[in-house]
């Protein structure tokens, strides 16, 4: 019901600690944007400005055209979750609900009847009558969200909802947000998360946050496929990509390139002349590995390291000085590679290339 | 000998007393009763460890049993008994209590207690939190907390002093000092009251003085109980709508009610034995007596120990199921 739009947007702590700097953002009606990002690099920061609760330091906040840097949090039509939940403890859940509408002054009736059915959809019809602290983790989190919805708001804020719950609860409670979202096509939400999963599953467009700033914005699938930078590229899946060190040898449609180790690999990433003898960094994820006998190999190393997985076999292996091990993730089973020496390749379209740090592909 | 030499000795001695009788209590429990060796040496670790606890409380016990529990019991006895002229007591039953009963000076008492006890734990804890609350966003917040605290580190005789020159009236013509009469005649009164003869009211002012030294006391604890409300649930009340008031009043206040349940009744306590300002403003006269302070009338300006001790076991009996429903909230606020 809502569009939202970050003009130049920035935060200054206590006018000296500087957190965000130049955030432009656009986000359309109905659409579900997740902001990620390494921890303390602003997430929660972007999100309290956006509900009014910390006051922007520079640059424009508009929801549905309006500026509302000023506008107080209730009046922007927003609801937030928090990750501690912030129940009012010494309300039940009905109380806890309904206290929004109650200073709003809505007639009881109608009070009633939102409860009723927003209980009804959240399944807390039973917990009506208790107090927060006689509640699950789950039911807490559940009955947040309940108070968000009551108030029917045009934007929805969760600032980390899932990150206090158990794993198989986390899951269970991130399909219920999933099919909530599909209920309320209409609604706008922004959700801030630590967990990729989360990211990508829920996400209809991603938000990297890193250095004050936006690193990417895109689909899930755009921000893993082609990353525009080496940050976004390590940052998003699981484990992270390798970068082996290199120089390009042959330009074109395909690249051709010589990595330090000796290697030889060819990516999709087209080049031109000039980029002859330019030093990149070959971005491989481990997932893209392949294990071959072919002489145009990546790397040939020895296994240090197995992780078996069952579904997958995590490889790791030495890499340069004082940085994380290289890593290939195989599917299956492979016993007894631990302590030989392996080629791995990937083929050209897995393969992406940074020069200080920027994606070739954005040029 | 200087009295301040005295009282530093006296500190040396009674602190060094302490450390004393721990350090050798411990060692001759550990050495010489149940030494931690031979062929007992589990049971006699065991046992020392039972044993330590009450070696430790040992003084406590004997001095809480020595100044509270026996003086209960004794007065209790003298309650029930008369001095006989020429030396010795009589049982007598329950007459003192019926002769005390029969006294318009004990009915004044009693009900000024019950005012006492109505305005000033309210006062004190309403002040106290409304105190807490607004200076805690202030950046001269603390400044302001010290000043209103200070008043705890009066004595309530000291207080008493300060607050009759606030009250003071002189004789027409002099020259007047009191700050209270000033205020009344700057706002057209005619000439300078007498305000502490002023029956009924005066009652209040004197409860002014205990409200002024226990506001301080109040906020202190209710500070902390409101720094620890939330902050998160404040945040949503916010974006669910509430104004200021709504927050103070509907979010935090009910967050640290127990704690103010606590505050309440430690006043309600210290309202209960209120003796000192009664005593040093008034004296009880003009109507403004309280049970403590007749108490202290009876037992040693009438030497009537018997009346004396009866009403002290009122005040005893007054006190004791507020002190109860106290602890067990300070309990309850631990947990
Ligand atoms: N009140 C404040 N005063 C000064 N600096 C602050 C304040 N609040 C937050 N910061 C700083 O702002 C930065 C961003 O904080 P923020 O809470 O937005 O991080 P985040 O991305 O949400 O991290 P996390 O993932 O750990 O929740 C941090 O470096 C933090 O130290
Ligand atoms: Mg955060």
């Amino acid at each position: 019901m809502a569009n939202l739009k970050l003009t130049d947007i920035a935060k200054t702590y206590g006018g000296t600690v500087n957190v965000l700097n130049n955030i432009n953002l656009d986000i359309q009606t109905g659409e579900l944007v997740v902001f990620v990002g390494p921890s303390g690099c602003g997430k929660s920061t972007l999100l309290r400005m956006i509900a009014g609760l910390e006051k922007i330091s520079a640059g424009t906040l508009e929801i549905d055209g309006q500026v509302v840097n000023d506008i107080p949090p209730a009046q922007r039509g927003i609801a937030m979750v928090f990750q501690s939940y912030a129940l009012y403890p010494h309300m039940t859940v009905r109380d806890n609900m309904s206290f929004a509408l109650k200073i709003a002054g809505k007639p009881k009736a109608e009070i009633d009847a939102t409860i009723e059915r927003v209980a009804k959809t959240l399944q807390l019809g039973e917990l009506l009558d208790r107090l927060p602290k006689a509640l699950s983790g789950g039911q807490r989190q559940r009955v947040a969200i309940g108070r968000s919805i009551v108030r029917n708001p045009k934007v929805y804020l969760f600032d980390e909802p899932l990150s206090n719950l158990d794993a198989a609860l986390r899951v269970a409670t991130r399909l219920e947000i999933a099919q909530l979202k599909e209920s309320m096509p209409d609604s706008t939400m922004v959700y801030v998360t630590h967990d990729q999963v989360e990211a990508m599953t829920l996400a209809d467009r991603i938000v990297v946050l890193a250095n004050k700033g936006i690193a990417q914005v895109g689909t899930p699938l755009e921000l893993y496929e082609s990353p525009q930078n080496e940050f976004v590229a390590q940052f998003i899946g699981s484990p992270a990509m390798n970068l082996f060190p290199g120089k390009v040898i042959g330009t074109g449609d395909v690249t051709s390139l010589r990595l330090d180790g000796g290697g030889l690999i060819t990516s999709d990433v087209p080049t031109t002349d000039e980029d002859m003898g330019l030093t990149v960094n070959v971005g491989v994820r481990p997932e893209d590995m392949l294990i071959t006998e072919v002489e145009n190999w990546v790397m040939e190393c020895t296994v240090n390291i197995i992780e078996a997985l069952g579904d997958v076999t995590v490889l790791y292996f030495d890499s340069l000085e004082g940085q994380a091990p290289w890593i290939a993730k195989l599917p299956g089973i492979h016993n007894g590679l631990r302590g030989q020496s392996v080629r791995l390749t990937a083929t050209p379209a897995k393969v992406h290339l940074f020069h200080n740090g920027q994606s070739l592909l954005y040029r | 000998m200087h009295p301040a030499l005295q009282g530093i000795l006296t500190i040396a001695f009674g602190v060094g007393g302490c450390v004393g009788y721990f350090y050798l209590s411990n060692i001759i429990l550990d050495h010489a009763i149940f030494p931690a060796r031979g062929t007992h040496i589990a049971r006699n670790i065991r046992r020392a460890n039972i044993v330590r606890p009450w070696l430790f409380l040992l003084p406590a016990l004997l001095a809480l049993g020595l100044y509270l529990a026996y003086p209960v019991f004794e007065t209790l006895r003298l309650s029930l008994t008369e001095r006989v002229p020429g030396g010795g007591s009589v049982f007598v039953g329950l007459d003192n209590y019926k002769q005390m009963l029969g006294e318009d000076k004990f009915w004044e008492a009693l009900q000024n207690n019950f005012l006492w006890l109505l305005v000033v734990p309210a006062g004190a804890t309403a002040f106290g939190l409304l105190a807490a609350q607004l200076t805690d966003r202030i950046a001269w917040g603390n400044l302001a907390k010290s000043l209103i605290f200070m008043p705890m580190a009066i004595s309530f005789v000291g207080a008493a002093v300060i607050w009759k020159l606030v009250y003071d009236a002189r004789p027409p013509g002099a020259e007047q000092i009191g700050v209270l009469n000033a205020i009344y005649i700057y706002y057209g009164g005619d000439e300078a009251q007498q305000w502490l003869t002023i029956p009924f009211w005066n009652s209040f002012f004197l409860m002014a003085v205990l409200i002024w030294i226990q506001t301080g006391f109040a906020m202190v604890i209710l500070s902390a109980a409101l720094r620890g409300v939330p902050e998160d649930t404040i945040e949503a009340a916010i974006v669910d709508g509430a104004n200021p008031f709504q927050i103070f009043f509907r979010i935090k206040m009910p967050q640290i009610m127990g704690t103010i349940v606590v505050v309440w009744t430690t006043i309600t306590i210290v309202v209960l034995k209120v003796f000192d300002i009664v005593f040093a403003m008034t004296n009880g006269q003009w109507q403004t007596q309280v049970l403590a302070n007749y108490m202290f009338d009876k037992l040693f300006r009438a030497n009537d120990w018997g009346v004396g001790s009866a009403s002290a076991m009122v005040i005893m009996l007054l006190v004791s199921p507020i002190l109860i429903w106290n602890v067990y909230n300070a309990r309850k606020e631990m947990r």
